[in-house]
């Protein structure tokens, strides 16, 4: 008899999910950010290239005219739609999607805690995230280091300086084929030193938090007027894991064109999918978004955090196999 | 030539890597929220039984390796090849002393093998886990112990040699775990 009906979490974590999610609630309302419900359906998908979204045939009254709409790789878009229209500050909690990604730490349909603060920056941000964590972790410490600062301490080297070939030869003892290292783009070779040497040992015990990542890794960040060559972007990371991703959000909306069209250039050179650039989007930006900082929390990571598992199987009802 | 894509990696697999055959032993899916996806893969050898890591981009491709596991039946070793056949096709197989190993010693005919074949030619031979061999030789048994205490070497009809108990004699039928080499216990048949 097939047994795939059943929940691969156990009832003790759907019960710490339940309570954290009750406590994320209040702790927004405490802070009287509002809460917001955007849709998962939406007519753009994402243009970064490794953020692969999936997309649904759409037929019926009110369908846009390609027949398809984009499952949200996050809500991002949206959220910044209601800032523009002078939403004020606001959070979020839902399932974003994206194919293909699966694995201990990864299933291809997620929670995030995604929200958004009006006239604040990185640091400030950076602030309330490490308050959120504890209030929901415990007590821990908390550090804060640049992407330099990490990447000098465990690889020797200055991420944006290092000749390629030094960061080539310092990818050689990760058994990666060296003609596949040269398939790797610049910022394709600081991931992969990133995430095999850096990220394992950063958050021991405590909350990490790597900003200023290299302007080619902006994403939706803005730059720093006074050293462009780093976006005002941060990660936060515990017991080597990726917990949160998050912006000074770029709020100039040619600059964000420019983005989504060189986005949209290397997905085209790589063959991939080519989503629209978000138009609506770039309209609100038009319109005027205001400064603001934004940042993205893997729910089901955190979850998995206060139940002291290690795959995310364990904190998900139904993992995408029991779907 | 058929090849296997990142997402279809998982534990058992079997690739091709440098023109050796490999199974993919653990595979984890690492990827930045923002930024190159990546698979990192444990995998072993199948002809040198060494375990490497090995790290490919998600998405990219891998030749696969044509290994089979069959089950086999041990006929006869003319001391240079050992030779199998496939119970059901009465294919015959020889594998030389490099894909042997150390299992020769355990190998009495008609037992039944598990052969692993690498583009139809014998990669790696397990015997069964459990078999069971005459001893052939050993001291004599000291009569009335049975406790078990204590233990002498004793040499079986294929030539391996394993501690045994000392109440067990020449001519006596044991049964030995081929993996560890230890013996289990007195065999009837």
């Amino acid at each position: 008899m097939r047994d795939d009906w059943r929940p691969s979490a156990s009832r003790n974590a759907l019960r710490q999910r339940a309570n954290i999610l009750a406590a994320i609630r209040g702790f927004f309302a405490e802070r009287e950010v509002l809460e917001v419900d955007t849709p998962c359906l939406a007519s753009a998908g994402a243009t970064d290239p490794n953020v692969p979204s999936f997309y649904v045939a759409c037929g019926g009254p009110g369908a846009p005219p390609e027949g398809r709409l984009w499952l949200q790789s996050s809500p991002e878009h949206a959220m910044k739609r209601l800032l523009a229209a002078g939403a004020g500050p606001i959070y979020q909690i839902t399932h974003a999607f994206r194919a293909g990604e699966r694995g201990r730490l990864h299933n291809p349909e997620f929670a995030l805690l995604e929200w958004y603060r009006p006239g604040w920056e990185q640091h400030a941000l950076m602030d309330e995230v490490a308050d959120l964590c504890r209030y929901l972790l415990g007590d821990c410490a908390v550090e804060r280091l640049t992407y330099r600062q990490v990447f000098r301490a465990h690889i020797g080297m200055d991420p944006l300086e290092a000749p390629r070939q030094a960061l080539e030869a310092s990818a050689g003892g990760l058994g990666f084929g060296r003609a596949a290292l040269r398939t790797l783009d610049r910022d394709g070779l600081l991931d992969l030193l990133l995430s095999h040497r850096v990220v394992p040992a950063l958050g021991s015990g405590r909350l990490t938090f790597v900003y200023d990542f290299p302007a080619s890794q902006a994403a939706l960040a803005r730059l720093r007027p006074d050293d462009p060559r780093v976006a005002e972007r941060f990660e936060l990371f515990n017991n080597g894991v990726e917990l949160a991703n998050g912006y000074h959000e770029l709020t100039d909306a040619s600059e964000q064109r420019r983005r989504f069209e060189r986005e949209r250039a290397t997905r085209a050179h790589l063959g991939l999918p080519l989503p629209d650039a978000d138009a609506r989007l770039l309209a609100a930006m038009e319109a005027g978004l205001p400064p603001c900082a934004g940042v993205a929390l893997g729910l089901d990571r955190l979850v998995m955090r206060v139940c002291g598992v290690r795959h995310i199987d364990e904190v998900i009802a139904f993992p995408i196999e029991r779907a | 030539m058929a090849s296997y894509t990142t997402s279809q990696f998982k534990a058992g697999l079997k690739i091709l890597l440098d023109g050796d055959p490999y199974t993919i032993v653990e595979n984890e899916f690492v990827k930045p929220g923002k930024g190159q996806a990546f698979n990192r893969v444990k995998v072993r050898n199948l002809r040198s039984g060494r375990v490497v890591e090995r790290t490919f981009k998600s998405g990219d491709s891998v030749e696969a390796a044509d290994v089979v596991e069959t089950e086999m039946q041990y006929l006869y070793t003319d001391g240079e090849f050992w030779h199998f056949m496939k119970p059901d096709s009465f294919e015959q197989y020889a594998a030389g002393q490099t894909v042997i190993g150390d299992g020769a010693k355990w190998l009495k005919e008609q037992d039944l093998c598990k052969v692993t074949l690498w583009n139809n030619e014998p990669l790696s031979v397990e015997p069964p886990a459990h078999v069971n061999l005459a001893v052939v030789e050993t001291d004599p048994g000291l009569r009335g112990d049975t406790s078990g205490g204590g233990g002498k070497p004793a040499t079986l009809e294929t030539g391996a040699v394993v501690q045994v108990p000392l109440f067990i004699e020449e001519g006596e039928l044991v049964r030995v775990d081929t993996r560890s080499g230890a013996y289990i216990s007195r065999a009837k048949e």
